[in-house]
């Protein structure tokens, strides 16, 4: 259960966050959406403790994060597994390396279980037999799927998926929703999404919050929300700009 | 920047460097480190400035047996050469020049490694994977200086003596036996000990600056050209005067034990 309250932070002068409060029951889907520079990158790495609010709180489980000294938040972080938005996967490693760095130093593992474990996981996001390539030598969408497959392969109880789509062909995103929802389904983990793809959001939200304006514009059951009539909604949902600028 | 602005950031970065110092202490003493990663860096920063250090090591050698001579030759102490070549190599030029070359070979390559990881979010990851950057990161780094740096610095003395010996003897044209005699009578095991720990204190300085700057590297292309010119910088300024300071200290300490 991950609950946030009146949370706000700024960037120097710019505020990014201006007082957001949510729960997430465990075990929930929620779909996080918003316009491109809003603060939803920013609001995940509050969630996990990456970054600390100016004020507010964040509780996983109860217990509030804000404040706690790094080594405190080693142990939080234990049940989050986290997709960067641009992967951030390890470039001086290979891609099994990457996959495998949560069980570097567990002793109860040997060498050969690792390893099968790295292929069932790279199997699951479809890139079996590249264990030996380098981030370099992969493309966009690839080094996402091993950034998820790094996030997901020591079964956390919240998986923190940051624009999991973004830059993958509509065949690879597809396949990406269904592991999304087979991971949530097999280990069940709460699941937090952020997106830009409607498509995406309607296949693994059982619920959409929408980040407007600093603030928590809506939040609602995705069947709710893509039936909403509220212009800010269906601007977002329709994909429509606001024709205020002309220039040609 | 005005000046108070400049010395109020000066002051922060202090206090930052010396968190990390303290986080680093800690873990180090909780024994969290990897073997196999403190190995790696050993290897890194020991091994691939062996170029590097033999060079300046040999040619400083050379270069101050060569001056020594001229100036002893008027008074006749040519035979003294090699003595001042030993004396000031192991107590001064060894660990400064060795700690100079390495913080501008490897402080520059762990403030560029360490950045590029922090603008490419690869910190973040690290953290989100329950592994504490000072851990993974900072201590191999140090540890792996602080052995080394003594190591390379030995070696700098042994080839800078060594070179220095060759031009003595083969160019300049002094008594070998002499040269050799004195040199060992004039140099005492104090010479090198205060050697090997301005050495080791260098290797923290070199690791700590370069860490720091990596670390909290700004953003883009632009941070980590900045923080890696600021590394070396730092760490060879900081390197001149803590061997000042070391000097006076050392030298009380060992030449009226
Ligand atoms: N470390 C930082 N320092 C300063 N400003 C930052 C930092 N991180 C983010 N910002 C600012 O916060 C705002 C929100 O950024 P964020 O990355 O959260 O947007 P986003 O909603 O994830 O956008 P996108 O959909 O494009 O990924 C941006 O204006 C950005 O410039
Ligand atoms: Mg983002």
């Amino acid at each position: 259960m991950i609950e946030v309250r009146d949370l706000k932070k700024s960037f120097g002068p710019n505020r990014i966050l201006d007082g957001l409060s949510f729960e997430i029951p465990r075990g929930e889907s929620l779909v996080i959406i918003g316009r491109s520079g809003g603060g939803k990158s920013v609001l995940l790495k509050h969630l996990i403790g990456l970054l600390m609010p100016d004020s507010g709180a964040v509780l996983i489980d109860g217990k509030n994060i804000v404040g706690m000294n790094e080594r405190e938040l080693l142990s939080v972080r234990g049940k989050f597994g986290m997709l960067f938005q641009g992967a951030a996967l390890f470039d001086s490693m290979t891609v099994a390396e990457n996959v495998a760095f949560a069980f570097r130093h567990s002793p109860e593992m040997t060498v050969r279980e690792i390893q099968s474990k790295v292929g069932e996981v790279l199997e699951m996001v479809d890139l079996p037999g590249t264990e030996n390539k380098k981030p370099s030598e992969l493309s966009g969408g690839m080094r996402k799927r091993v950034g998820l497959a790094r996030a997901i392969i020591y079964h956390p109880e919240i998986v923190l998926y940051d624009e999991p789509t973004t830059g993958l062909d509509p065949i690879v995103s597809d396949s990406i929703d269904k592991l999304i929802l087979r991971v949530r389904d097999c280990l069940d983990v709460t699941t937090i999404v952020v997106t830009h793809d409607m498509r995406s959001a309607r296949t693994v939200g059982q619920r959409i919050l929408m980040l407007h304006d600093k603030k928590v514009y809506a939040a609602a059951p995705t069947d709710q929300f893509f039936q909403s009539q509220d212009p800010v909604i269906r601007r977002f949902i329709d994909g429509v700009s606001d024709a205020k600028e002309h220039y040609f | 920047m005005n000046f108070r602005g400049w010395i109020a950031d000066w002051i922060e970065g202090l206090g930052r460097l010396a968190m990390l110092t303290r986080e680093a202490v800690a873990s180090l003493f909780t024994f969290k480190v990897a073997w196999s990663d403190l190995l790696y860096q050993v290897y890194f920063v020991g091994v691939k400035s062996q170029s590097v250090v033999l060079i300046t090591g040999a040619f400083t050698g050379m270069v101050l047996g060569a001056q020594t001579y001229f100036q002893f030759h008027k008074v006749r102490m040519d035979t003294a050469t090699l003595a001042v070549v030993s004396v000031s190599m192991c107590s001064e030029l060894g660990p400064v020049l060795t700690g100079l070359m390495v913080a501008g070979r490897v402080g520059a390559a762990i403030a560029a490694e360490l950045g590029t990881m922090k603008v490419t979010e690869q910190i973040d990851a690290l953290r989100t994977l329950a592994t504490h950057p000072v851990d993974y990161l900072v201590v191999p780094r140090l540890v792996a200086l602080h052995i080394a740096l003594p190591l390379l610095t030995i070696e700098a003395i042994a080839v800078g003596i060594g070179a220095g010996y060759l031009v003595g003897v083969y160019l300049l044209d002094i008594d070998s036996t002499y040269l050799w005699i004195n040199m060992l009578k004039y140099t005492t095991s104090s010479d090198l000990t205060i050697g090997l720990i301005k050495s080791f204190i260098f290797g923290g300085i070199v690791a700590l600056i370069g860490c720091y700057k990596g670390i909290s590297c700004g953003e883009g292309a632009e941070g980590v050209g900045r923080a890696t010119t600021e590394a070396v910088v730092y760490s060879s300024i900081t390197i001149l005067i803590t061997n000042f300071f070391l000097t006076l200290t050392l030298g009380r300490i060992f030449h009226t034990l």
